[in-house]
Formats: C-alpha cells, structure tokens, sequence
C-alpha cells in the first residue's frame, strides 16, 4: 500500500515538470517499401516516464532508434534537449549519446567481460575516468542499487536472465544519463521478475531523476512505471492518455491490449 | 540480360564503397587520441601467442614433406648439395609467408569475423556505439594492427621450424650437421629475398585483420549471418592473400632484378 503511494507521489511529482526535452513531429521512416512509420508526433517532458505500447512491428523500437540517432529519419523532425538530432555531425552524435542511455531488449551485455568490466567500460571510455578509486566506487554503488553486488566477478553468462536485465540497467545508468530509453524491459521474464524489473525502473528513475521513454507490451510494467501512455499501431499513434484512460478507452485495438471486449 | 546482370554490379560496387569507407573508418580511429593499448595487447597475445603452434606445426610439416618431395629430383640431377639452398629460397621466399598467411586467415580471420558477427547480432556493438564509445577503436583498430604486427613475425618463427623440418628430413637419408645445414642456407640467402618476403607478410596481416573485422562488423542480424560472416572471411582473406602475393613479386621482380 505505501508502495503504491510512493509510486503514485513520484508519478505526480514528475509530471510537474514541463520542460520540453524530446520532441518528434511528422516523424517518417521505411525499409524498402516497407513504411513503418507512418507519422509520430511525441513530446516528452523532464522527469516524465512516457510508455509506448504497442503489438511487435509496429515501430516502437525504430522511434527511439532514431531518437538516438541510430536511425536517420525519411521526414520529420527529432529533437532532443532542442537540437535536431538527424543533423547533427559524429561528434555532436556521441556528445548526445553520453547524455543518453539505452537499455537494449537483450541487455547487450559485453560476453567477453566480467561484470565488473562492464561497468568499467562505459566509465572509461564514455567519461574517461582514470582514477582507480573513483571507478571502483561508482561500480559498487551502481551494483548495490540493482542488488547485484554479490555478482561482480562473474561472467554475464553465469547470470540468470533477470541479473542480466539489472546489469544491463546498471550499465546504462553508470554514466548517470537524463534520458533513459527501454527497448522492452521485461520481455522473456517471468511475472514476479518483470515486476521487480519495472520496480526498479521506477525506483532509478527517482533516484537519478531521469527522463524515460519504456517500450513495452507488459500491461504490469506499463501500469507501474507509466506517467503517460501512447498506443501505437501500424506505424501511428492510435491513443495517449493516464494508464487509467487508456484503460478505459473504447478504441478497437486498445480494448484488445487490455484483452477486455470492446464496450 | 544486362538487367540481371545489373543487381550483381550493384552490389559488389556498394560492397566495394562500404569496405574504402571502412578503411577510412580504420586510419581516422588510429590517429585518434585514446589508443587502446590493452586490448592491443591481449589481441597480440590471442591472435599471436595462440596461434603459434598451429604455425609451428603446420611449418614443421611443410618444410619435411617439401625436402622428402624434392631430393629425389634433385639426386637424379645429382645435385642432392642444392637441396639446403632450394629449400631455403623456397621457404623463405614463398612457401612460408603464404602457407602462414593462409592458416592464419582460415584461423585469426574466421576467428574475428565469428567474433564481431556474434557481437553484432547480440547487440554489443550498437550498445557500445549507442553509449557514445567508440568500438571502430576498441574492436577494430586493435585487430588489425595486432595481425598486422603479429603474422609478419608467425611468419619468421614458421620459416625457421620450416627449415628444421627440412633438415631432418635430409638426415633420414644422408647425414648433415645442424652447422653445416644452416650454414648452406643462409649463403644461399640475401637481403633482396628477404625483404619483400617480409613486406608481404605485413599485408597479408593487415588484409586479414581487415577482412576479417569487415565482414563481421557488417554482419547481418540472425545467427545464420554470423557463420557466413566467419565464412566470408576466410574466403576473401584467402583470395586477397594470393593477389597481394602476386602483385608483391611481380613489384619486387621489376625493382631487384
């Protein structure tokens, strides 16, 4: 119960703040003749946690794929913190991707390291810490916040696959970025993992006052980390709203996420 | 017809302006500051170290099968004393870099093409990039300098157990001291047979490491991709091995001789 007013006082708190920090309008982009899609508008606030919903190939992950800059657009303009992202130059790129963390679907954790060494890595060579002392540090620290301390001479693949999604997550949140963007979080968990998954996400939001885009299609993850949710189909936006409103919605394709017949 | 025949074209044109923009990729990341010195090092030890025995073996076979097929040539001429030297020019001209530059690329090229592709598929190289690093530095400046640094010196390393090898195969016939082996070949060696012999062999490492980062850094999304990656690899390094060679000689033959 107190976790549920927590949840709810961080939710209120957050969407206070207005300050525009990712902005996409008449967003574009195929594959061959492929249109995947087919124009997004999305305003993100600071502090805001927005969560995309929406059925697999209906180009969730390429919308943040072009936030970041992995993707370039066809048309429309992606901003993030006011600056176009398709125009930027390599360097601009990579100074934008320090500001920026993505927590991949797989956790793509570095195989060939320990864990220790993955959260080296982006330490060394994103921030270029040298001081031994101050890497050990915030290695720990990021452990202890995801409870993996106990981990940190093991190899990724000695990890179960929720260890690997909270390494992931420590990994990405490592560098302290103000934007987090989740590509489907919980897929391929069990229930009870799924939810200490999205629990956390939430939790690091707080603690690093991060602005966060989550990609999912778990209806749990959505409920507890969602400030505002956008339902996306076959390449456009189809609802937005509280997760309550959206619950409540009599769209077609909304009522059949919710799995409830249409009213 | 010349529509089929077009998409072909097409394609190797696109696959030959990605490998130049990869190149360029390479040179611009090696003079950036920031070199990774221990990767560097650990890609030396794997690629190196690791593959020594492989050589070792494969140049100790090749050196006794080449001196056991030539001597009967050689006494029917009666001139079983030009074994040493033919040996010798044989192995440290041609036989030896190429036979270590092939074993290499079937090796170290397959190995960093499976590598990266595997990295490719799961991922790793997109969170890396995506995180603001740098992994055209971290992955790949280091692999290719560290073949580029480590097959030319495989490559003596093979050439001298290659000429062990020859030379017991003489003393399974006839009795040679060590002393006098040697002594033969290296009379019948000159600056102007090794010196190219080692530029070529700096090449091939760098065509090897190149090749093989390439064809895995590129590599499609899917499991299939990275077993055609690790294919490729070996391919392309094999047949870039034998142009260079060819292209070395007929240099080497123009400014020496």
């Amino acid at each position: 119960m107190e976790d549920k007013e927590t949840i709810e006082e961080q939710k209120h708190s957050s969407s206070k703040k207005k300050e525009l920090v990712i902005h996409i309008k008449g967003l574009k982009k195929s594959f061959g003749d492929h249109h995947v899609l087919k124009h997004v508008d999305l305003d993100v606030h600071r502090g805001e946690n927005v969560v995309i919903l929406g059925k697999s190939g209906t180009g969730k992950s390429v919308t943040i794929e072009c936030i970041v800059g992995m993707l370039i657009p066809d048309e429309g303009e992606v901003k993030v913190f006011g600056d176009d992202v398709p125009e930027m130059n390599e360097k601009q790129l990579k100074e934008l991707r320090t500001k920026i963390g993505f927590l991949f679907q797989s956790g793509a954790l570095y195989d060939s390291m320990t864990v220790r060494e993955n959260l080296e890595f982006p330490l060394t060579r994103v921030l270029k810490i040298r001081d031994q002392a101050e890497i050990d540090q915030r290695v720990e620290e990021a452990l202890e916040g995801v409870g993996l301390a106990d981990a940190i001479d093991k190899m990724p693949s000695e990890l179960s696959g929720g260890m690997r999604k909270r390494l992931g997550l420590a990994r990405t949140l490592i560098v302290k970025p103000e934007i987090m963007l989740y590509d489907e979080p919980t897929t391929g968990l069990d229930p009870i993992t799924s939810r200490e998954i999205s629990q956390l996400i939430l939790k690091m939001q707080k603690k690093y006052k991060t602005t966060s885009i989550i990609i999912t299609h778990d209806m749990e993850c959505a409920e507890i980390t969602a400030d505002r949710v956008v339902v996306m189909n076959d390449g456009e936006y189809v609802a937005e709203g509280s997760f309550d409103d959206i619950k409540k919605s009599k769209d077609e394709f909304v009522c059949s996420f919710f799995l409830k017949p249409m009213l | 017809m010349a529509e089929q025949a077009l998409p072909g074209w097409k394609k190797w044109l696109e696959g030959s302006g990605d490998q130049v923009i990869f190149l360029k990729g390479f040179f611009r990341n090696m003079f950036r500051g920031g070199f990774e010195w221990s990767e560097f090092v650990r890609q030396c030890y794997e690629i190196g170290y690791k593959s020594f025995t492989l050589v070792s073996i494969t140049a100790f076979i090749m050196g006794l099968v080449l001196a056991l097929q030539l001597r009967p040539t050689l006494v029917s001429f009666g001139a079983e004393s030009m074994l040493p030297r033919t040996l010798a020019i044989a192995i440290i001209r041609e036989i030896g870099p190429v036979i270590t530059a092939l074993i290499c690329a079937g090796k170290i090229a397959s190995g960093i093409g499976a590598e990266l592709g595997s990295m490719k598929v799961t991922e790793q190289i997109d969170a890396m990039d995506v995180s603001g690093a740098n992994p055209m530095q971290y992955l790949v400046v280091t692999r290719i300098l560290a073949t580029t640094l480590m097959v030319p010196l495989l490559t003596l390393l093979g050439d001298v157990i290659g000429l062990i090898g020859g030379f017991l195969a003489i003393n399974i016939s006839s009795k040679v001291t060590m002393t006098l082996y040697f002594n033969k070949c290296l009379d019948s060696i000159n600056f102007s047979d090794l010196l190219p012999a080692f530029i070529k062999t700096i090449f091939f490492g760098f065509v090897i490491g190149f090749i093989g980062c390439y064809k895995g850094y590129n590599s499609n999304k899917g499991t299939e991709s990275v077993g055609l990656s690790a294919n490729s690899a070996v391919v392309a390094a094999s047949l870039w091995i034998f142009v260079i060679d060819a292209i070395v000689v007929q240099i080497s033959n123009i400014i020496i001789y």
